[in-house]
């Protein structure tokens, strides 16, 4: 896997998670009835930074939950192979504004299965989607809500996320996928 | 490596394959927790349930595990089917296959039936207990309990109590636990000692009162009644004297020690009357205590083998 070039250092993703933390903010007009759920397993850190961000912001603690979506993913078997997390989410979901994160909005299957795990956990008031990069090539119509930046990409290409707390050091890269 | 394999006996795993599964368990612990304790992760598929003995919690376990991840479940009784009218059982197993299952679960009363058939179908099989041989998925489940207490299990001392010579569960475990780098203790005399002990590695002794207080573990065996055809063992009042669990023997055990049975208990004879009172009464002894918590443990496990080999 070759790298072509660097999309984003750590200055800039800690601009873009702080300009998602207000959008969010401006969007739900405050923080009272939100939750965060970062899914596994770079989601977990960057959904705990913009809870940070806010708690900065608003001086309020946002919950942060940890959700593994395996179990309901349609492609086990195909090319993924069934690696398991845990899924923690210690508050009651129920009639909150979910804001789910993640780190690449690719196909679009992975926030499908996090959206069925989280429906089979209760009933949400609302789900909003944050992704850091956007690469296009959805197979499903899904949206998201906050994008930290779209990166139009070919199919042959693979964005490499790296943060701090999984990988020790905060860069997304674009690489070659051979 | 395991997926769309079998798992007939304990040998069958590498030290790894074993993390792999309880490593996927402490995530089906987990939703096994949740309100709805469902997930997709085997939908369209359909597991067979084949019970040439009878079973309750082991039967009802796997299909609870089945169920739990959305696969679909046949249930075979030896006693309603065909057999009854002679046919084979190669015959019966592959009527079965016909119907488009995608893995069978399969008890029998004799050793190595379960070897017999895995070699004449193509069809992954998880052994639920064959004869006095083997009980795989009993020994993950206890691993697992003994893991969820002891983060650390190399190098734990367990004693194994009992009809040995009877017991698949004690063959599995013995196998498994020292696979895993523990040191077990049987704890039988020589009417429940096969002739092949020595090949285990396992030490021996002849009564729980020389083992009790060393042991981190005690697992007690159950009395396989039905399984002797002839008396092993001359009365229970012996029994009790040399194998027995009571409230005294049990302030002898360590602080931090666990007691363990597969199930079910026969009250006054492997564990006294008086102390599986005291244990629904008593926190302190119950917390003890884990019979319970292998059952809930046993759905989960048997959760994660159907998933790894299945998905």
């Amino acid at each position: 896997m070759r790298e072509k070039a660097l999309i984003l250092g750590a200055q800039d993703i800690e601009r873009v998670l702080k300009r998602i933390s207000h959008e969010i903010l401006e969007r739900n007009k405050g923080c009272g009835n939100l939750v965060f759920i970062g899914i596994q397993k770079r989601g977990i850190p960057l959904a705990a930074r913009i809870a940070e961000n806010i708690k900065n912001f608003e001086q309020s603690q946002i919950p942060v939950g940890k959700l593994d979506i395996t179990f309901y993913r349609d492609d086990i078997g195909k090319s993924i192979k069934p690696e398991v997390n845990i899924t923690d989410i210690p508050f009651d979901i129920k009639d909150k504004d979910i804001i789910l994160v993640d780190d690449v909005l690719f196909t679009g299957r992975t926030i499908r299965a996090a959206m069925d795990a989280i429906i089979d956990l209760g009933r949400p008031r609302s789900v909003q989607l944050v992704v850091l990069i956007d690469r296009g090539h959805r197979e499903l119509p899904i949206r998201a809500d906050y994008v930290g930046k779209n990166i139009p990409t070919s199919i042959n290409e693979l964005i490499e996320v790296r943060l701090k707390e999984t990988d020790s050091i905060d860069k997304v890269t674009i690489c070659d996928n051979k | 490596m395991l997926a769309g394999s079998s798992l007939l006996r304990i040998d069958d795993l590498e030290p790894g394959d074993v993390e792999q599964i309880l490593h996927n368990t402490d995530s089906f612990v987990e939703v096994l927790e949740r309100k709805v304790k469902k997930v997709p992760a085997l939908r369209g598929k359909t597991v067979a349930n084949i019970f040439f003995e009878p079973s309750t919690r082991t039967k009802n376990s796997f299909e609870i595990a089945a169920k739990r991840l959305s696969a679909d479940t046949i249930n075979f009784s030896s006693s309603t089917s065909s057999l009854k009218k002679g046919e084979s059982i190669t015959d019966t197993i592959n009527t079965i296959i016909a119907m488009k299952v995608n893995l069978l679960v399969i008890r029998h009363g004799h050793s190595g039936v379960l070897n017999f058939l895995s070699d004449r179908i193509d069809l992954p099989i998880i052994n639920a207990g064959d004869g006095k041989n083997q009980h795989p998925t009993q020994a993950l489940l206890d691993l697992y309990t003994i893991r969820q207490k002891f983060s650390q299990v190399e190098g734990l001392k367990v004693g194994i109590v009992g009809d040995y010579l009877n017991s698949r569960v004690a063959r599995s475990n013995v196998d498994l636990f020292q696979k895993m780098g523990m040191e077990v203790t049987v704890v039988a005399p020589s009417m429940f000692l096969p002739g092949d002990i020595k090949v285990t590695k396992a030490r021996v002794a002849g009564s729980i009162d020389d083992i009790i207080h060393k042991v981190d573990v005690l697992y007690m065996l159950r009395m396989q009644l039905e399984r002797q055809d002839r008396k092993f063992y001359p009365s229970i009042r012996e029994y009790n004297r040399f194998l027995s669990l009571n409230s005294k023997r049990m302030t002898a055990m360590k602080k931090n020690s666990m007691v363990m049975h597969p199930g079910p208990v026969n009250r006054g004879i492997e564990i006294s009357e008086e102390l599986m009172e005291r244990i629904t009464t008593d926190k302190q002894l119950a917390n003890k205590v884990f019979i319970q918590k292998q059952v809930t443990h046993g759905v989960a496990v048997r959760m994660a083998l159907l998933y790894l080999i299945l998905s």
